[in-house]
């Protein structure tokens, strides 16, 4: 025994040594990371003075909550848009692409995946085909054919709920079920509609998990449709009025950092909680598309 | 039960595409009371070849290519080496993993406004000061996003920040497919780290680091919403050497209300996304039939 141990215990200090490098690899990219997000937050909770004013964001002693109460009264008039107001309307177009999105493409998936119909190859091979569509590319022509719908809710809303990534990925998820699951509901009787909602889709919980998390990362963070169709300050999702807020003179800059932090909470409270389902989403979107 | 998800697909995807052909061969404006003339190609002579009017979009093209040249390189092997880092298992891994992902999360709108202050362009900027603190006072302050020969690299820099996790766990799913045996194998053969990276690690993920970089590519082209912020909201970005594609798009239909210039522009931008995914996929599939 003596002269087994002997050489682990060696091995395993030596392994221990070479995290050494590694720790401190960690370390300094980790820094470089956190940095901008450390930034933020001190600058939103230092002295409106010291926002720009070097490393005196960092001084703790001088931190306090001013930015924050600073920023919901200065966003709390008609004409401003209200600070709850934009939470409101971010929150509500985020749920709802999520939700309708997650009912409307899942159920195509399945009726594409598993259920025999006229002219599903075809449509099939066109949701394919629509998946190289960028938003961007449709972007222009869809302000100018919907252009009556500015400054509405369901105009932030509708758009998106159809997802051609989304399908795909539920049809690559439902393929992987086998189908003598289906053959046998069919045989106690069940018709397509209770198979999927009562079998499929309590099966597929990652396929919904991934796709509602891509779904959210991608409305919370919307920029580009609210900057073409919303000018009404009652109807701006937070990105957008975050831009209008950092573009006012003069600039409140701490204010506009204490605006950040309140935008980013929802979305990195999610994320922690939904961390496995965040990484697996993206990797699973990458690997597949 | 395919039937929602068809419609929404053809009313907000396909529909606006065949319109942005068809409005990039007339002068379509919004609210003109005249109906539109037919102008045929002329739109996309134009934005390619005309010499009052092509310069600004080549600029644009260039800056994109330019973005993408610097970017998926950069990026690239940057997330690698991240995912590298975060791959062995040793305490504390998860938190760095975490937090190298924490910036995905981040709307890059809310980025863009929280670097334009770190590259405020003051000597009180955060930048600017750590950069005369570790130099001693001798690295004068800098117009990071005003400078001509800058602004890019700004931009670019603020970008990688915000998409580099996101390739990075891509990446990391992907290394963790890549069988041990091979580097059991690669071990008893005395293989050095450097080795077992290059004959073992690199061959395992071939085709996930070309598909990331493809793709990354395909969202270098797509950037739009940090150049806007960044020039519209107070940031003081030096426009003229950072617009890209979809930036003009933007303006030509917003500003200028030209919906007939800024449909060739998304139909130019498409056709050039088109290439890339018809590469990427044949690059991704060719390896693994």
């Amino acid at each position: 025994m003596q002269t087994t141990t002997a050489p682990t215990q060696n091995i395993s200090r030596r392994r221990r040594a070479s995290y050494v490098p590694h720790y401190i690899a960690l370390l300094v990219t980790g820094t470089l990371f956190l940095a901008p997000v450390a930034y933020m937050v001190a600058a939103s909770l230092a002295p409106a003075s010291k926002t720009l004013a070097g490393f005196e964001v960092f001084d703790v002693s001088q931190w306090g909550l001013h930015n924050y109460s600073g920023v919901s009264s200065s966003l709390s008039s008609d004409s401003t848009g209200h600070l709850w107001q934009f939470f409101a309307v971010s929150f509500t177009v985020t749920v709802a692409v999520v939700g309708l999105g997650l009912i409307v493409n899942s159920m195509a998936a399945y009726a594409l995946s598993r259920l025999q119909w006229r002219g599903q190859k075809i449509i099939l091979l066109s949701i394919l085909m629509l998946l190289i569509v960028p938003f961007e590319a449709v972007a222009v022509p869809m302000f100018y054919l919907y252009n009556d719908a500015r400054n509405t809710l369901w105009i932030q809303i509708v758009p998106f709920v159809g997802n051609a990534l989304a399908i795909f990925l539920f049809y690559s998820f439902f393929s992987g079920i086998p189908r003598s699951i289906d053959e046998a509901a069919l045989m106690d009787g069940a018709g397509p509609w209770k198979i999927f909602w009562r079998i499929i889709a309590p099966m597929s919980k990652p396929a919904y998990a991934s796709v509602a998390i891509l779904t959210f990362l991608t409305q919370w963070g919307s920029f580009l449709w609210p900057v073409l169709m919303i000018s009404d300050p009652n109807l701006r999702p937070l990105p957008l009025q975050i831009s209008v807020f950092a573009g006012q003179l003069p600039p409140a800059w701490g204010q506009v950092m204490a605006f950040g932090v309140l935008l980013v909470i929802p979305v990195i409270v999610v994320f922690l909680i939904f961390q496995r389902w965040f990484i697996e989403g993206v990797a699973s979107s990458a690997v597949k598309g | 039960m395919a039937t929602p998800a068809v419609l929404l697909l053809i009313l907000f995807v396909a529909v606006p595409f065949v319109a942005a052909i068809g409005f990039s061969l007339y002068n379509v404006r919004l609210g003109d009371p005249r109906s539109p003339n037919f102008m045929g190609l002329e739109q996309y002579a134009r934005i390619l070849t005309d010499p009052d009017i092509s310069a600004q979009f080549l600029s644009a093209l260039l800056h994109n290519l330019i973005f993408a040249a610097v970017v998926v390189p950069v990026q690239t092997a940057l997330a690698l080496g991240l995912a590298l880092l975060v791959k062995k298992s040793i305490p504390g891994v998860g938190i760095f993993r975490s937090l190298y992902f924490l910036p995905v999360v981040f709307p890059i709108a809310l980025v863009a406004i929280i670097w334009r202050l770190i590259l405020a362009r003051g000597d009180q900027g955060l930048l600017n000061s750590a950069l005369a603190f570790f130099s001693g006072g001798a690295f004068g302050a800098q117009d990071w996003l005003g400078s001509e020969t800058t602004a890019l690299a700004s931009v670019i820099v603020l970008s990688i920040w915000q998409g580099c996790g996101f390739q990075m766990v891509i990446l990391l799913a992907a290394l963790q497919q890549v069988p041990g045996e091979l580097y059991e194998a690669a071990e008893l053969d005395r293989a050095g780290p450097w080795q077992r990276f290059l004959h073992v690690t690199l061959p395992g993920i071939k085709t996930t680091l070309v598909f990331v970089a493809l793709y990354t590519m395909i969202l270098s082209l797509r950037v739009f919403d940090q150049i806007y912020v960044l020039a519209k909201s107070g940031g003081g970005l030096n426009e003229g050497a950072t617009r890209t594609v979809m930036y003009e798009a933007v303006t030509a239909a917003f500003d200028q209300n030209n919906i007939g210039r800024a449909s060739a522009i998304s139909v130019v931008f498409f056709v050039i996304v088109v290439i890339l995914s018809l590469i990427q996929r044949r690059a991704t599939r060719t390896q693994e039939g």
